[in-house]
């Protein structure tokens, strides 16, 4: 708090016991997770490393020197995994964004916008991702009416596509979290419709939803590998040209770690974040 | 020139007739009070002249302009007018010194820094100087109450709408509020306000208004209608409210 004099408050020998009763069965909380995941992993290990086939999985599996040899292609194929994925998340933001919000406008002059816009999010989120990618990836540069661009750039399009309207989802549903006293009061300052959204029920809404967001980038930092489909040299391709040359499937086994090592911050982030929100947003401590 | 003219008001919520042709004019410096029973349409008077909901008949007129008019600019009129209603006037995503000029910033256009000055003088005179980076929720009912209302008068709006300010708080915070809307008085505002704090009425008003039943039943100044109220249902709601 920002007001009140500072009243240096020494704890009691009672409150002393309970902090020390607190951290003694903090610590051993600690001692028994760390015990029981001890014991599953060498079960696991155990029983993976016995089984018969364990040999053979191993070397076509986990064989260091393709690994190794295989490294530098399957990183330069996740550069462009990255691109893909910055470019598709700046085009989800802004036409997800506009979805939401599309769906959002009320009266009956904008009922066609609304219409299309359902059909539009209805649509993308009951067709799987890979066939968009086929349709999009193979149909629309049939055409001819574009000119040619290359397989990555139609799989970004196409990610893009879809991830927009699973996040048009979860911001509409942010939006119309956010308290209505909260537009008549911003209406009542004078700020215009578009405004209204702009500064008062967007960065409310957004904020509500924040978790499931980056859930949601997580799993489109995933999917952008499937651009690979569609013939666009990434990681994964990088790994596929290399196990077919090589008859072995550790490149996979390195394309897979290396997405794994892209996203591992973000969800981690991603529960951070939702569980600061948890806290911020209950009083109740305790429970 | 009045500051607010309502000319035969007609309101309803499908069959519910919550406004039966209400007149009522304010001059400037006017503070009028409304008082009546719950569900009298004290609120929905309010809300019709800030143009949140529209009126079915009759005019609202604002310092000579029609603002029932269906060509009026409704932006423009509620930026003239400064509203607070009983809760979540703020907006939680914005420290106290964002929500009290944004309206100053956004609406009226005034240098961002200019308005941050007028409005940390105003925030600091009603003493909520040291809140100016809190976020809303760190702050007293009472606290945020005030701060609504400093937004509100920000933009020297020609009239404020005051909505059972005080109903959503705790006794003890009352005070500070009403205290806030005391000086206001003194410095001239112009204030039509819901309340229910009769004493408070009493002391602050020049005129108070009556309602019943969407209805302005009776309205002169606290002493007459206090003390010696004509209308049967006056002298019933006001032996309610004060024998409690
Ligand atoms: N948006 C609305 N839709 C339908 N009916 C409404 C709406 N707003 C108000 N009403 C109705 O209008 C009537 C008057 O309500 P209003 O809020 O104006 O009363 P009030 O005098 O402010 O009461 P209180 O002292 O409880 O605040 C009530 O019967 C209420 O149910
Ligand atoms: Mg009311």
């Amino acid at each position: 708090m920002s007001d009140g004099t500072p009243t240096a408050h020494e704890p009691s020998l009672l409150e002393l016991e309970r902090r020390a009763y607190r951290k003694r069965s903090t610590w051993r909380s600690v001692g028994i997770a760390a015990g029981s995941t001890l014991i599953f992993a060498t079960v696991a290990t155990l029983l993976v490393v016995n089984t018969p086939g364990w040999e053979a999985v191993k070397e076509s599996f986990f064989n260091w020197e393709i690994g190794k040899e295989s490294f530098p292609d399957i990183l330069k194929g996740l550069w462009l995994n990255i691109q893909a994925l910055f470019f598709a998340g700046i085009g989800v933001a802004i036409f997800g964004t506009t979805l939401a919000i599309v769906r959002s406008l009320r009266g009956p002059v904008f009922f066609p916008l609304r219409m299309l816009a359902t059909i539009y999010v209805d649509l993308f989120r009951g067709v799987p991702v890979l066939i968009v990618l086929y349709l999009v990836g193979f149909g629309i540069p049939a055409l001819g009416i574009f000119p040619p661009l290359s397989a990555a750039v139609w799989g970004t399009i196409a990610i893009g596509l879809c991830y927009s309207a699973y996040v048009a989802e979860v911001l509409r549903a942010g939006m119309e979290a956010v308290n209505p006293s909260q537009r008549v009061a911003a209406r009542s300052l004078g700020l215009t419709h578009g405004k209204t959204l702009r500064m008062v029920v967007i960065p409310q809404g957004v904020r509500k939803v924040i978790p499931a967001l980056m859930n949601d980038f997580v799993s489109m930092q995933k999917d952008v590998g499937l651009i690979s489909v569609l013939g666009a040299v990434d990681a994964i391709r990088a790994a596929q040209i290399d196990a077919a040359t090589t008859y072995n499937f550790t490149p996979y086994v390195v394309a897979a770690m290396l997405f794994i090592a892209i996203s591992l911050p973000l969800t981690r982030l991603t529960d951070y974040v939702a569980a600061r929100m948890n806290k911020r947003e209950q009083i109740g401590g305790v429970v | 020139m009045s500051v607010l003219e309502v000319r035969d008001v007609w309101k309803a919520f499908g069959d519910n007739t919550v406004l039966k042709g209400v007149d009522l004019t304010l001059e400037e410096h006017d503070v009028v009070v409304l008082i009546g029973a719950s569900g009298s349409g004290k609120s929905t008077l309010l809300r019709t002249i800030n143009l949140i909901e529209r009126i079915d008949d009759g005019q609202l007129i604002l310092s000579g302009d029609d603002i029932s008019d269906p060509g009026v600019d409704m932006d423009k009129v509620r930026a003239r007018i400064g509203v607070v209603f009983q809760q979540f006037n703020l907006f939680p995503h914005m420290r106290v010194i964002d929500n009290v000029t944004l309206a100053a910033r956004k609406v009226h256009g005034e240098n961002p820094a200019a308005a941050r000055e007028r409005a940390a003088e105003l925030l600091a005179k009603f003493g909520l100087g040291d809140k100016l980076r809190d976020y809303p929720d760190r702050l007293s009912g009472g606290q945020q109450q005030r701060v609504a209302i400093v937004r509100a008068i920000l933009t020297n709006p020609e009239l404020l709408l005051l909505d059972e300010i005080t109903s959503a708080l705790d006794p003890m915070l009352v005070g500070e509020v009403l205290d806030l809307v005391r000086g206001l008085k003194d410095t001239g505002s112009t204030i039509l306000m819901a309340t229910h704090e009769m004493a408070f009425a009493r002391e602050v008003a020049d005129r108070v208004v009556f309602m019943h039943g969407g209805r302005i039943l009776e309205a002169g100044s606290p002493k007459d209608i206090f003390d010696n109220p004509q209308q049967p249902e006056t002298r019933e709601f006001l032996a309610r409210v004060t024998h409690h």
